[in-house]
């Protein structure tokens, strides 16, 4: 992949809900509308719900005000309880390719608390490169980091 | 610190100032620590918490390394992915966390 000499880490985030597996799964998967923030979408209509389609292969998207669904990804795995992994196909322009292939990986663990442990992880980044939009997103972000440093900052209290 | 890693490595002001410098182009250690009010080791060791965390990539150039940023932005992308990952996880830990409330509530 030409020049990219760096392969990000992955993403991985690791917290406890206080819920059983099965409603952790199911407020993912079937509440995804419910919880994703209204802020993140794709293309130029507001997003009025987002969907996970319940199987391996179903469709992930947004729908939007203009009566549009935009699609996001898909289901790569499909375990209920336990794991769903998606495909995020969305790339650093948030376009849609489907030649992209970055995987969202989402294990829900029981514990003996009756808690539910959550490993999320968010793989493939260095796919992202493989876009030429990689290269204008940069030129793009440049200017934000001092947002998102901002943001940062304010997140933990500096 | 498992979360905002990218964003763990770039809270620090020299940090910040080292990776700063390396986005106007590549530079060795050595030049990177002139005009810094730190010592050498201590920007090698900047340099090490920014490389762990995807930001910056070093190759060799003759007995000594150079350093630059990735050059494609995906250390740019990575944390922004990051932050907006906390952000979405937590409203889903909200969401989970909500419903279990005010429904039929108590665990046995």
């Amino acid at each position: 992949m030409s020049q990219a000499t760096i392969k990000p880490a992955a993403i991985r985030k690791t917290f406890t809900l206080r819920a059983a597996p099965e409603r952790a799964f199911q407020v993912f998967t079937a509440g995804f509308g419910g919880w994703w923030p209204r802020t993140h979408y794709v293309g130029p209509s507001p997003l009025t719900g987002a969907v996970i389609e319940p199987r391996e292969g179903g469709r992930w998207y947004g729908e939007h005000e203009d009566g549009v669904e935009r699609l996001w990804g898909d289901v790569l795995t499909w375990d209920p309880p336990r794991r769903v992994v998606l495909a995020w196909r969305l790339n650093a322009e948030f376009a849609y390719d489907p030649d992209l292939l970055t995987e969202v990986d989402v294990r829900f663990t029981a514990l003996d608390s009756g808690e539910t442990r959550v490993d999320f992880e968010h793989r493939g980044l260095e796919r992202f490169g493989d876009s030429e939009a990689a290269v204008r997103t940069l030129t793009m972000m440049d200017g934000g980091w001092d947002l998102i440093l901002g943001n940062f900052k304010t997140a933990t209290g500096e | 610190m498992t979360n905002a890693l990218a964003f763990a490595a770039l809270a620090d002001p020299t940090r910040r100032e080292v990776f700063e410098r390396l986005a106007g182009g590549p530079l060795p250690v050595g030049e990177l620590a002139r005009g810094l009010p730190v010592s050498r080791p201590a920007v090698s060791q900047h340099l090490k918490v920014l490389k762990e965390a995807g930001l910056v990539t070093d190759r060799p150039d003759g007995t000594r390394r150079v350093y630059q940023i990735d050059p494609q932005g995906l250390g740019q992308i990575r944390a922004w992915l990051d932050r907006f990952w906390d952000e979405a996880l937590e409203a889903f830990k909200a969401e989970v966390e909500r419903d279990q409330d005010t429904e039929t509530g108590d665990k046995p």
